[in-house]
């Protein structure tokens, strides 16, 4: 469970953020859909901790993510807008460093690397320097390397860009099943279809603002219209220069 | 604690698999001073010591004016390749490396001589040519010989003592001892110790920080339980662990060029044997810390590796400043200099090199005072990650 609670964020005079409010579910997708610059990454970012709230607050588990960081970030995998990897390192070092820094120890971090080696469909390169690897391999392996930790809740910042047709479908299976598995997932995209396709519940974003939530097809009903991506265009018309 | 380990790991192995930074860590940065100190050595070796046993050679024009003075040169070993020049040829051989040193002897000469007036001669030489300098500086000695020989003959000739003419005689006494005439020549040796320290841990700050912003990790790795003072202190460490390799090698092939760079034959006896290297790594470590810190510290403000990597090849020449300094005022080692990194090494180091007894209270606050600066830096740098504009 991932709780934004009147979260508020300025830059300066830049109000980036401003009174958000949602709360993403445990065994549930949720998007965050927003156009470019709206505040879904810092949004998301008051949420894993990297960013303190100007106002509100943030609650993994009902953890206060500022009061007790630590202890929420243990409940929380992160996947980063750049989510780079240490091209050095083999697939397995870069998911067995960050498992230890949450503090697991080596037959646990075997254990459960093998698990997610099998889940994800690494077993090929879990051995090999990541130099070199593929989008899609990549993406596995930092999805791998938030996940390590076996958490409770997810959170993806724009897991899909620059991801080729057959590494976002896979990637959907893998969000799915981790739905199956009880997870609360949180994804921000930009792209609509995306949403459409995977999420059960949508929070739309736009100017720092939340300016829809609920499931697609209640956003759909109140907006009175035919498809998901009226929806959002209808609701994001005010707002000059978007979509 | 298992964190931070964690960390020291994965820095130490990921730049182990570089190629870039083993090549300038363990190779480059530690050899390039012992090389370039024995390439220098060798050098000066040959030009001040070989040459004397050389005969000067000369270029003389106009020999018919001054038989005399030729017979002198020719008794005192000279080689004298005869040549009529005018003053413009001469000039101009010399300036293009025709000749090295040309006498002219004009014709005045055998007049002004016989009528015991000074009789000129012309001496060309380009004083800009270190080699030419000391040819012209040893044909000016000769003349100069000749000089006060023919004067004493001309003295006596009229009754007069020659010794008149020498109311005072000094006599040099140098007192430095071979190891502190040696010195001078070593000065430089603290330096590259200093730089390769530096330029063990150079591609590691750079790598662990700028890198990690750029390869894009940065903010996967902020958002993991583990206090900011962890990772930075991971980082530093795992720099620290390549500089202390460097240092170790750089005095290793020190130890190895001075066995083979006869300083002996310069009046010097350089005492750089594997006793006063392990007392020179022990005079560097507390340096280290400060050089790694000091480099992460640079390295976290940059935003990307090349960005960092300038900063940081300037940061290289940062220990030359006091070490400059104290030459330029030829400071001797005193207790409050003992405050200053760099400096505070480059004395004690110095001091080791002369044979001097290192008092104890100069090496505690040598090592302190660089400790104390590390751990400022440490604290700051933390403070630096724990900001938001980190992720910027």
């Amino acid at each position: 469970m991932i709780e934004a609670a009147a979260l508020s964020k300025r830059f300066g005079t830049v109000d980036a953020v401003s009174d958000v409010s949602f709360a993403a579910r445990n065994g549930e997708i949720t998007g965050l859909l927003g156009p470019n610059g709206a505040g879904k990454s810092t949004c998301l970012r008051m949420l894993y901790g990297v960013l303190t709230p100007s106002g509100g607050c943030a609650r993994v588990d009902g953890l206060d993510v500022r009061g007790e960081t630590s202890a929420a970030r243990a409940h929380l995998g992160v996947l980063p807008h750049a989510a780079g990897l240490y091209n050095n390192l083999t697939a397995r070092e870069n998911i067995d460093y960050f498992g230890s820094l949450h503090g697991m120890g080596r037959e646990r971090l075997e254990r459960r690397a093998a698990e997610l080696a099998r889940a994800l469909g690494m077993e090929g390169f879990m051995e090999r320097r990541v130099k070199g690897f593929s989008q899609g391999q990549r993406t596995k392996v930092a999805l791998a390397r938030a996940l390590v930790h076996d958490p409770g809740n997810l959170i993806l910042d724009e897991p899909t860009n620059g991801l080729d047709v057959m590494a976002i479908r896979s990637l959907r299976d893998m969000l799915r099943a981790l739905k199956a598995e009880g997870r609360c997932i949180l994804f921000s995209s930009h792209v609509m279809q995306e949403v459409a396709a995977l999420c059960d519940r949508v929070v739309i974003i736009g100017h720092g603002r939340v300016l829809a939530q609920g499931t697609p097809d209640s956003i759909r009903e109140r907006s009175g219209t035919q498809s998901l991506e009226e929806a959002f265009l209808q609701i994001l018309g005010g707002v000059e220069g978007m979509a | 604690m298992s964190a931070l380990l964690a960390v020291f790991m994965k820095e130490f192995l990921e730049n182990l698999r570089d190629r870039r930074t083993l090549l300038s860590a363990l190779l480059f940065g530690p050899l390039f001073g012992p090389i370039l100190f024995g390439a220098m050595v060798t050098r000066m070796l040959d030009q001040s010591v070989a040459e004397p046993d050389e005969p000067l050679r000369l270029t003389v024009s106009g020999r018919e004016h001054a038989p005399g003075l030729i017979r002198y040169l020719e008794s005192e070993r000279a080689q004298l390749k005869f040549e009529s020049f005018s003053e413009r040829a001469a000039r101009d051989a010399v300036r293009s490396g025709a000749a090295q040193v040309i006498l002219i002897v004009p014709e005045e000469y055998g007049p002004r001589f016989t009528a015991g007036l000074p009789a000129p001669v012309l001496l060309f030489a380009d004083s800009a040519d270190s080699q030419t300098r000391k040819s012209a500086e040893r044909a000016r000695h000769l003349l100069a010989g000749y000089g006060s020989g023919v004067a004493q003959l001309r003295l006596q000739v009229r009754g007069v003592s020659p010794l008149l003419t020498v109311p005072v005689a000094v006599n040099d006494v140098d007192v430095a001892t071979p190891t502190g005439r040696a010195v001078g020549v070593l000065g430089f040796v603290t330096y590259f110790i200093l730089f390769s320290v530096l330029m063990g841990g150079l591609y590691l700050a750079i790598d662990s920080t700028a890198g990690e912003r750029e390869r894009g990790s940065l903010e996967a790795l902020l958002s993991l339980p583990v206090a900011r003072g962890i990772l930075v202190g991971g980082k530093i460490l795992a720099t620290c662990a390549y500089m202390c390799a460097s240092l170790a090698i750089n005095l290793t092939a020190f130890v190895v060029v001075f066995r083979f760079v006869p300083l002996e034959r310069l009046g010097m006896s350089g005492n750089l044997g594997a006793g006063t290297a392990a007392a020179f790594f022990a005079i560097c470590l507390p340096f280290v810390p400060l050089g790694a810190a000091l480099m992460t510290f640079v390295a976290s403000f940059t935003r990307s590796y090349r960005e960092a990597q300038t900063y940081l090849t300037t940061l290289l020449l940062v220990p030359t400043l006091p070490i400059a300094f104290a030459s330029i005022y030829s400071l001797k080692t005193k207790s409050s200099l003992m405050l200053i990194p760099s400096l505070s090494q480059h004395l004690l180091m110095t001091s080791v090199l002369k044979a001097e007894p290192i008092a104890l209270i100069d090496a505690l606050v040598s090592a302190g005072s660089s400790l104390a600066l590390a751990l400022i830096l440490i604290l700051v740098t933390t403070r630096h990650w724990r900001r938001e504009t980190m992720l910027a």
